[in-house]
């Protein structure tokens, strides 16, 4: 009747430190469906039973489930979108593909999201800059040099660059590459960019 | 710097709440004191030392005083009072008012209830008499804070913020933490670091959190 397990679930994901995604709540969910079914069907009786019956005196009570009603959807709605706009985020952060970890902690409809967003923004993207197109997630602050300095943070394997050269990432080897191919290894931890 | 969460903004300062913000949820979850102007049947199970029991059909009687959370007491409330009338809670009413205009610093807003200017900013939809008073309020306390708030947040360069940030209620931290913000990419800039390309704070967090296997 208070919602508090829609509560739980609102507070789980304010508590979440800055836009991480946690496990779908599943349960929860249903949980908070199930209250709502509940409230439902009373108040349905007790309309019918206001009506035939002539108990108008029941009116303020189905007003009472139906605020309830309002604000377990109020929530779970909230909820839902909150969870877009951080796997929103995790397209821009990240990348097209999502570690399977990741994808675990989305339920179906959400994978099927964020694939549909994938598509729009590479359509989008092939729309610009003529017929190549523009990478917008690339250079996410101003480049000052095509090139740059970069250290590897962990085993990698190999690497090839425009040319075809191989590079080998291994844990702090260094190297001098060109900027657009080494941004999203920097974006997930694999390399850390040096500056003189 | 360029993280892509944008969260949904309370809207509870401005005339309605934001239907997505959890934010605004969570301000709306707190209780004000209400008084039940008609009996309300079979909801008696809910407020047990309030209900007329069985044989009254679980009902709450007339003038019963609750605590509802704000989201019931809004849904409920209309200008003609016909369901239930609203009382202030104490900490907006005339005697904290004082306080607040004597000192508005000393007052630890967090302890009052975390929303003290949201949740004093949506009490105004039930059409107190006070309502003035309690509007004026609200913004004087603010002007009398903000400035402490603002130095301290541009001040505070790498250190334990947690005495700066204790008595300030959570409208007040989102500054804070916005001044801190500013503050940390302005000296990023000057150590020019600004063009440096930095792993994911996401992607970071992630990692920390018990996800070992995320090395593919």
């Amino acid at each position: 009747m208070f919602c508090n397990r829609a509560m739980e679930m609102v507070r789980e994901l304010q508590r979440a430190p800055q836009g991480q995604l946690l496990a779908f709540n599943e349960d929860g969910l249903r949980q908070i469906l199930e209250e709502m079914k509940n409230l439902y069907e009373q108040n349905q009786s007790d309309v019918n039973e206001a009506k035939s019956g002539g108990r108008s005196d029941l009116i303020p009570t189905i007003k009472f489930r139906h605020c309830s009603l309002l604000r377990n959807r109020r929530c779970t709605i909230a909820y839902l979108y909150d969870r877009l706009l951080r796997i929103r985020a995790l397209r821009w952060e990240y990348g097209s593909v999502l570690p399977n970890v990741l994808r675990f902690h989305m339920s179906a409809e959400e994978i099927e999201w964020f694939n549909h967003y994938k598509k729009s923004l590479a359509t989008y993207m092939r729309s610009l800059g003529g017929d190549e197109g523009l990478d917008i997630t690339q250079d996410m602050k101003p480049p000052k040099s095509l090139y740059i300095e970069v250290r590897c943070l962990k085993d990698f394997g190999e690497f090839e660059v425009d040319d075809g050269t191989p590079v080998l990432l291994k844990k702090n080897s260094q190297h001098f590459l060109p900027r657009w191919k080494c941004e999203q290894l920097i974006r997930q931890g694999v390399l850390e960019h040096i500056l003189w | 710097m360029s993280e892509a969460y944008f969260r949904v903004e309370s809207g509870a300062l401005r005339s309605e709440e934001n239907f997505l913000s959890l934010d605004d949820i969570l301000m709306s979850h707190e209780k004000i004191p209400v008084r039940t102007e008609i009996p309300i049947p079979r909801l008696g199970a809910f407020f047990p030392e309030r209900s007329g029991g069985a044989d009254t059909d679980n009902t709450i009687p007339q003038g019963s005083k609750l605590e509802l959370p704000l989201w019931l007491a809004k849904g409920l409330f209309d200008h003609k009072r016909r369901i239930l009338s609203v009382e202030l809670p104490k900490i907006y009413q005339e005697g904290w008012r004082t306080v607040f205009s004597a000192d508005a610093n000393v007052v630890d807003l967090h302890k009052m209830g975390p929303h003290f200017y949201g949740f004093g900013s949506q009490l105004l939809h039930f059409d107190s008499p006070e309502n003035p008073d309690i509007s004026q309020s609200l913004l004087q306390t603010f002007i009398g804070r903000f400035r402490r708030i603002m130095d301290s947040s541009q001040n505070a360069y790498n250190e334990d913020t947690s005495a700066l940030v204790a008595k300030l209620d959570e409208m007040e931290r989102g500054l804070f933490q916005t001044g801190q913000r500013g503050l940390n990419d302005f000296q990023c800039w000057e150590k020019g670091q600004a063009s440096q390309i930095t792993a994911s704070s996401l992607v970071q967090n992630y990692r920390k959190r018990k996800f070992p296997d995320l090395d593919h």
